[in-house]
């Protein structure tokens, strides 16, 4: 059988999957945001990235070989990906405070899986207006990671093409395939994939926002003696 | 334990809103234990008005005004360590979404257009510290030794980041006590 190590674990794995996706077949996990099982893998957020031989890989894309020694869950490795959620962190205007996604938020849960204290660097205060336009659902790009999941539901999964990723550098943004660039005059719907994938607080349903009690929320910590 | 070898520490609020000095109140009975060990300096819970030198300086809020910048530094100066307490200390916090609003346009709407007591007038006196255009953790300003994240950062965060550092022991929070909201 093929297998590779992963911090001196063993990984079995079938020809043709990914170094992630072998893990997680074994019941495992590497830390990751812009990833998702039902689609192609995209490779922005680079926090699934191993060691190889010394290189660093994004172990979504990063195809498994047999007898490879991959390294994970390492002091300086972690280091670098708290780094990575930091930039991500500065880059936008995450106010957790008041974030309907508070606690059932991917990059916040990453955040604290890692031990991020503070975000380090010189915040960006990015300043893109909020699209309330559709009915129920509101769109936030200044809390958006460019994970591109939605963008990839839409166009992959619901065929309607409703999100793109638009501009260059730190001005790259996410951008609605409407002509007035609006949620409210696509075909988006509560029905699509594309609703449900974002991992941040950047696409919200509303008038549902905060209905979970503290404690009971997705990536909330277990009680202690749970 | 004579006065010079006890512990010092002094806490300010900048632009906080006093919710994290609430839930360091809130190790209740714990404060007995902490004030066995500790002395306060300037603290809006002791009646100091200058920041002397002290071990520790625990500082809530960002930074949107003159007088907190100046406040920021003396405490610099003064504290051997210096930790940012709360969402607001670490990223400016709520208060940092005025950052894409310009700031005549935040003044002129409390103080002139919109209906109340104002009176028509932008308060103008020099005693009055003025707005910066906007509001910056406090790391963009002094050099920040250690952050507890929360809004507030909870009671037993607070209590084991103090414990630590009273002991001289490097503050490690668990997982469990790492949140911020």
């Amino acid at each position: 059988m093929n297998a590779f190590k992963l911090d001196g674990r063993d990984i079995p794995f079938e020809p043709g999957q990914t170094i992630l996706q072998a893990v997680q077949a074994a019941g495992q996990e590497i830390p990751h945001l812009c990833y998702h099982p039902d689609f192609k893998p995209h490779g922005s957020c680079k926090l699934c990235s191993v060691r190889i031989n010394g290189r660093m890989v994004s172990s979504c894309t990063a195809p498994a070989h047999d007898g490879m020694t991959v390294e994970s869950d390492m002091p300086d490795i972690n280091e670098e990906r708290r780094t990575l959620l930091q930039m991500l962190f500065v880059e936008g205007n995450h106010f957790c405070p008041s974030c309907e996604k508070s606690g059932a938020c991917r990059l916040q849960a990453s955040a604290y899986e890692l031990k991020m204290m503070s975000p380090h660097y010189d915040h960006f205060f990015p300043d893109r207006p909020v699209d309330a336009s559709h009915a129920d659902y509101l769109l936030d790009t200044n809390r958006c990671i460019l994970c591109s999941l939605c963008v990839r539901a839409s166009r992959d999964v619901d065929g309607k093409n409703v999100f793109a990723l638009s501009g260059r550098g730190i001005h790259t943004r996410l951008i609605v395939n409407a002509k007035s660039g609006r949620l409210g005059d696509t075909d988006f719907s509560g029905e699509d994939k594309a609703a449900h994938v974002c991992p941040v607080g950047a696409i919200l349903r509303k008038r549902v926002g905060f209905a979970v009690p503290i404690g009971q929320r997705p990536f909330d910590p277990p009680h202690e003696g749970d | 334990m004579d006065a010079k070898s006890r512990v010092r520490i002094a806490t300010t609020s900048l632009a906080g809103c006093f919710g994290c000095h609430t839930s360091f109140l809130d190790i209740d009975e714990r404060l007995f234990d902490l004030v066995r060990q500790v002395d306060f300096d300037r603290s809006p819970l002791t009646d100091i008005k200058q920041v002397g030198d002290c071990d520790i300086g625990l500082i809530e809020g960002g930074v949107c005004n003159a007088e907190n910048v100046h406040v920021l530094r003396e405490f610099r100066e003064h504290c051997r360590i210096l930790v940012a307490l709360g969402a607001c200390a670490i990223n400016g916090g709520l208060p940092a979404q005025r950052n894409h609003l310009s700031l005549a346009s935040v003044l002129q709407e409390v103080y002139l257009t919109a209906p109340g007591p104002a009176g028509g007038l932008i308060p103008n006196d020099p005693e009055l510290p003025l707005p910066l255009d906007k509001v910056h953790p406090l790391h963009e300003v002094v050099h920040v030794d250690y952050f507890i994240p929360g809004c507030p950062p909870s009671a037993d965060a607070i209590w084991q980041v103090l414990t630590d550092l009273v002991a001289g022991r490097e503050p490690v929070l668990a997982q469990r006590l790492i949140h911020f909201d």
